[in-house]
């Protein structure tokens, strides 16, 4: 049981920080952003290459993925969902634009950093074994801890920062926020920044436990989805919530269903499928949006 | 102005015309173009798959033009390589197929996996296509089939030889089994299973399978390392998924043996596992020093020239393409007859320029399909240490 709930933790820690940045661009631009799992992966290429290739410090290569892809998802912003959110009004637009750029990302990952799996060497080495009741490696637990103190970050800088204020005020009611003197260009790309910079960061901080290959993008994808749809599309704490309920679903079912094949994502899909029927706007999110 | 003008027409006139015959020359001067296909997947998780595939193509294709082409009876011939990626897909596989029937391709590589390479077999055998999959199904190769040619050995002509060797030499008696829950992956855990059983061997975990897109292994392997075996099979492992799970089994405190059946990359494993993957036991082709002649290494000299870096899987797709333009100079008929190319086959024999010694080209399979179907590559089976491969045995399949 021990073993199921730390890995159930860390699994959880890892998710929600991934769905964090969906849900704020969501929140901020109510735009599903089908290329977050893309941008996971290309800050983990850019962890990868600093800190593996080219041998400088593991909190270098974090902060390269962290500012690469906060410049990317500002670059994004401007030049291509905004024009675009300026002239339709249809949100089927903005989302062939996010597959689009999905798209477009596999195609440049693969071009500049190949196809092969890519990893790093560990950060930290050696193994937690208590009583082999609970095995887990240092690594992950720094890794967990890491992902649960950026996230916390992000809480407080949502909460107490002018940034942030601004940005949930948008988040709440972009007509309103206007009014009050929210700059809604300019936040809008500071929040996409932010979004993305997040799955830069999260995808550096796995690269050193999972690796990194450009297939993973699309399932990460998904699985950010599933973990926002069940907290509450555009609500922070939800996304927070999804991610830990379904880093939980996953442990548990990977351990006690295991020997009834791979079930585990079936009765997830299923749960989710009837929980949505029930409860269509999510754990903590409102019916109106 | 009047002259100048009728000067200047009859100088462009000139240089135009003059273009036109060197260009003429140079076009009759050229070699033909023989156009060989590959449909496989080059993008997604298993990219490395498909993509070791047409890269191992480009290499060999861009040398043999660069030395003046391939001589296929009495023509002289550039070779093309057509490229269609699947993207793992049966539908965009028999899309692909089509498009090479549609070019007038009579030879092509791939699919990379089962339920490709099954969906195609229609097509190419309305179209006279041979093709080379790296898919293991026996019926794809056995008749009434006869349009398949397995490129690499199959799990169930490998396994056996591996566990066999290992309880004989390492003292295996209990085995347990992890795959991905894909078609692919999931055959040749069963057909593992079958082949340990038949070598008496205890299988104490045989159910166990994970998503392909997993990243965390640990929770998956938790169970299967509580019952305790001796060796751990990752059945048709991914080489995207094999460090992390031999990760995940060490970390996990296992101190058995592990292996797979599927080619892995020494690179990849280094860096994803780093010295917790030496002993991991894999297949691969002629690659190791002790074997790889010098073609083998000026090919890998070649493709890290042109690609940056050189694939491990390439070492057994290095073939396919070898095969088909020996087997086109041993019958020029077979150029654009396929039951040429078919008759060849039972009696081919060319020397293997890949391989030390007096290793020879040819195809196998008769055992295994009943007619034969399958390029000679030779198993070897490698062991992992600090980084590079070692050779743990080398058979031969038929």
């Amino acid at each position: 049981m021990e073993q199921i709930l730390a890995n159930g933790l860390y699994l959880g820690a890892q998710y929600a920080l991934i769905a964090l940045g969906l849900t704020l661009i969501f929140a901020l631009m109510n735009v599903l952003n089908f290329a977050h799992g893309q941008m996971y992966v290309l800050g983990g290429f850019v962890t990868y290459t600093v800190y593996a290739q080219l041998g400088l410090p593991f909190v270098a290569g974090l902060f390269a993925s962290a500012v690469t892809l906060a410049i990317i998802g500002a670059l994004i912003e401007y030049f291509l969902f905004r024009p675009v959110i300026r002239r339709s009004s249809r949100e089927e637009s903005t989302m062939l634009l996010a597959a689009g750029i999905a798209f477009f990302l596999d195609a440049v990952i693969l071009l500049v950093f190949g196809e092969k799996q890519r990893g790093v060497p560990k950060i930290i080495n050696g193994v937690l074994n208590w009583d082999f009741r609970l095995i887990m490696p240092y690594d992950r637990i720094l890794i967990g801890f890491l992902a649960i103190l950026s996230i916390v970050s992000f809480i407080l800088f949502m909460q107490y920062s002018k940034t942030g204020r601004a940005m949930r005020a948008l988040a709440q009611d972009r007509v309103a926020a206007q009014l009050q003197g929210v700059n809604v260009d300019r936040y809008s790309m500071i929040g996409f920044a932010l979004g993305a910079m997040l799955a830069g960061l999260v995808g550096g901080l796995l690269v050193t436990i999972t690796g990194v290959n450009l297939g993973m993008g699309g399932p990460t994808s998904i699985k950010a989805f599933m973990m926002v749809m069940i907290g509450g599309a555009g609500v922070i704490s939800g996304a927070i919530a999804g991610g830990f309920i379904l880093g939980m679903l996953e442990s548990i079912g990977l351990s006690v269903l295991s020997q009834y094949g791979d079930i585990t994502y079936l009765l997830i899909f299923a749960s989710l499928m009837v929980f949505l029927s029930i409860r269509p706007q999510g754990l903590m999110g409102k019916p109106w949006g | 102005m009047k002259r100048r003008s009728i000067l200047k027409s009859v100088a462009a006139a000139a240089s135009a015309s003059a273009f036109i015959s060197v260009s003429s020359l140079a076009a009759w001067a050229a070699n033909d173009t023989l156009k060989i296909g590959f449909v496989g997947v080059t993008s997604g998780p298993a990219a490395a798959w498909g993509t070791s595939n047409v890269r191992s193509m480009q290499t060999r294709a861009a040398w043999l033009n660069e030395t003046g082409g391939v001589t296929i009876g009495d023509k002289t011939y550039d070779v093309e390589i057509v490229t269609f990626d699947d993207q793992k897909d049966p539908k965009r596989a028999i899309a692909g197929m089509e498009k090479m029937a549609q070019e007038g391709i009579h030879y092509v590589v791939g699919p990379n996996v089962d339920d490709g390479a099954a969906a195609v077999r229609p097509v190419a055998e309305q179209n006279g296509i041979i093709y080379f999959p790296y898919a293991f199904p026996k019926e794809l190769y056995a008749p009434p089939a006869g349009n398949a040619v397995l490129g690499m050995i199959a799990n169930y002509q490998s396994g056996p030889a591996i566990y066999k060797y290992l309880k004989e030499n390492k003292g295996v008696n209990k085995v347990a089994f992890v795959a991905a829950n894909e078609s692919d992956p999931l055959s040749q855990r069963d057909g593992g299973i079958t082949a340990a059983k038949a070598l008496g061997l205890e299988v104490v975990s045989d159910n166990v399978t994970y998503q392909v897109d997993t990243t965390d292994f640990t929770p998956v392997l938790t169970p299967v390392i509580q019952s305790m075996p001796d060796l751990l099979v990752l059945s048709g492992v991914a080489p995207a998924n094999a460090p992390q799970l031999i990760r995940s089994a060490r970390e996990l405190g296992y101190q058995g043996l592990i292996s797979t059946e599927t080619a892995q990359d020494a690179t990849v494993l280094q860096e994803g596992a780093g010295e917790l993957a030496n002993g991991f036991i894999s297949v691969g082709g002629a690659s190791t020093p002790e074997i790889a002649s010098d073609t083998m290494k000026e090919f890998v000299d070649r493709y890290t020239k042109m690609f940056g870096e050189y694939n491990d899987e390439s070492n057994t797709k290095v073939y396919a393409l070898e095969y088909i333009v020996e087997t086109l100079k041993a019958n020029p008929a077979a150029i654009d007859n396929v039951d040429e190319f078919k008759k060849t086959m039972d009696t081919f024999s060319a020397a293997n320029p890949y391989m030390k010694g007096d290793s020879h080209l040819k195809y196998v399979g008769t055992t295994s399909f009943g007619q034969k179907r399958q390029v000679f590559v030779p198993m070897v089976v490698n062991e992992f240490k600090d980084g590079k491969f070692e050779t743990l045995f080398i058979a031969e399949v038929d």
